[in-house]
């Protein structure tokens, strides 16, 4: 590559890596690069196993992470009002920088890796999940907490024992939200040295092989269908009153 | 040869020498970044990022406003943006240039695909969310539909449908990133290609596409207080 204009040369090699050849008998299928060879995934779906297993890490850390510090932020965004505005300006930007930047910009700090890519993918998600608990927790009716504050709960149980309840619909929504939408960017942490399933698209050096980006994809597509049901259930079971919607 | 206050500057002073000055590429022989070429793939990423946007509010809005009107298809309207956040942007450009083939067309085309679902679905709930005492108000003063829509619903749904519109513009602008593997150069290029550019022109590339993610954002923000009626604004604020 002398010409940096050209665009990058692993785009033009037509061919799937050589190993991906493991399969020999589905009469030209992988030489051919067809959409999809279901021989070959059915003799390979074992490589992506660990793809995945990290996806579900990078997945799971910065939503739990992001989580935790939207939650920290909107309880104190609702204890203090003045707080709220420049809480949601600041999440704004970082949900608002893309991903793909993000984990460059902490190159030069963390390095490249899986660290990286869930820091940007956390920084990403608490946007959605601050909004959603700060809604939540502003929707409890002011009647049910004077009744609460009637009967003695201090702010503290009430914020614990009533308000949290309550709110507890738009908390899991925004999870939803936050989980789906970290499933499919996921992808891009590849990008950083970060593994998952990007890692079986941007394969070594290409990307045209067309039947492994069918199964990454679809893995994704069916990881982020499985977390999104699981938090709605999650959702029926702490809120039984009230159906939860996305 | 690098200034002593831009060698402080570690990694950040590279880059900052890679946007403005440029430097040898990686590879050798020629120089890449510079103001020339940033500007070239800067203008690329917005008009790809601009095209796509406007592609997707074209086709999402008057579907997901006319829905919301009738209060017809609200499965569909709603379902499609919880799918759309499904869909690995990776997978989908990957697809789309190994399948389907590289080029502008096609690449605007992927990126729709992500941007139309938000728009649909703030347009439909939007549009639904408007107090229907207002709808029937202005039905009685003789309002025709078309009136209706214009004159009441889309000035109340205007918050509501600006989110999607900017939700919509981050995805693509976002994505928009890794065009090059579809074979447009945008500043991805700068990050992707980190055997050409090397660690400068990749964390300049990541510093510009951030840049010009909020450029997009507040400009849309400043967009929607234009739109929104001076009414609103007030009752927004309290």
């Amino acid at each position: 590559m002398s010409d940096p204009l050209a665009g990058p040369g692993w785009l033009l090699g037509a061919a799937a890596p050589s190993d991906f050849f493991r399969d020999r008998s589905d009469g030209g299928c992988i030489q051919e690069n067809k959409l999809f060879c279901p021989d070959w995934a059915i003799d390979n779906i074992d490589r992506y196993t660990d793809p995945t297993l990290q996806h579900l890490v990078l997945v799971f850390s910065a939503v739990a992470a992001g989580f935790l510090i939207a939650f920290g932020l909107a309880v104190l965004a609702h204890r203090h009002r003045a707080l709220s505005s420049p809480f949601l300006a600041a999440t704004g930007v970082l949900y608002t920088i893309p991903s793909i930047a993000f984990f460059f910009l902490l190159l030069p700090i963390t390095g490249r890796g899986a660290l990286t890519a869930i820091i940007a993918l956390t920084a990403f998600t608490l946007q959605i999940i601050f909004r959603n608990i700060t809604t939540g927790l502003r929707n409890v009716p002011p009647e049910v907490t004077e009744a609460a504050r009637g009967v003695g709960l201090t702010p503290k149980q009430i914020l614990w024992r009533v308000e949290i309840p309550l709110a507890m619909p738009e908390i899991i929504a925004g999870l939803r939200v936050a989980t789906v939408s970290t499933v499919a960017l996921a992808t891009l942490a590849v990008f950083a040295n970060g593994g998952g399933l990007g890692a079986e698209i941007v394969s070594g050096s290409n990307i045209t092989f067309k039947t492994g980006i069918i199964i990454a994809g679809s893995i994704a597509i069916l990881m982020a269908i499985t977390f999104d049901a699981l938090l709605l259930l999650t959702g029926r079971l702490l809120a039984p009153w009230k159906r939860v919607e996305a | 040869m690098i200034p002593t206050p831009v060698a402080a500057l570690g990694l950040f002073g590279e880059a900052f020498q890679f946007v403005f000055q440029g430097q040898e590429a990686a590879t050798g022989g020629v120089t890449v970044g510079g103001t020339g070429q940033v500007l070239d793939l800067a203008g690329k990423q917005l008009e790809v990022t601009l095209l796509a946007l406007a592609v997707s509010i074209v086709l999402a809005l008057p579907v997901g406003v006319f829905l919301g009107h009738h209060g017809k298809g609200e499965f569909v309207a709603v379902s499609a943006g919880n799918a759309g956040r499904a869909i690995p942007e990776l997978a989908l450009i990957a697809l789309m240039a190994a399948a389907v083939g590289v080029g502008l067309f096609n690449l605007v085309v992927a990126l729709a695909i992500l941007g139309i679902p938000p728009i649909l679905t703030n347009a439909f709930v939007g549009i639904r969310q408007v107090d229907r005492v207002s709808v029937e108000a202005a039905r009685g003063m003789g309002m025709t539909d078309g009136e209706i829509i214009r004159k009441v619903e889309l000035p109340l749904a205007v918050p509501t449908i600006m989110g999607g519109v900017r939700t919509s513009a981050i995805n693509i602008i976002a994505t928009a990133t890794i065009a090059p593997l579809a074979g447009i150069l945008t500043l991805g290029d700068f990050i992707i290609s980190r055997n050409v550019y090397g660690d400068a022109g990749v964390l300049a590339g990541a510093i510009l596409v951030a840049l010009m993610a909020l450029a997009l954002e507040l400009t849309l923000a400043g967009v929607q207080w234009k739109l929104t009626s001076p009414g609103l604004r007030i009752r927004r604020a309290e």
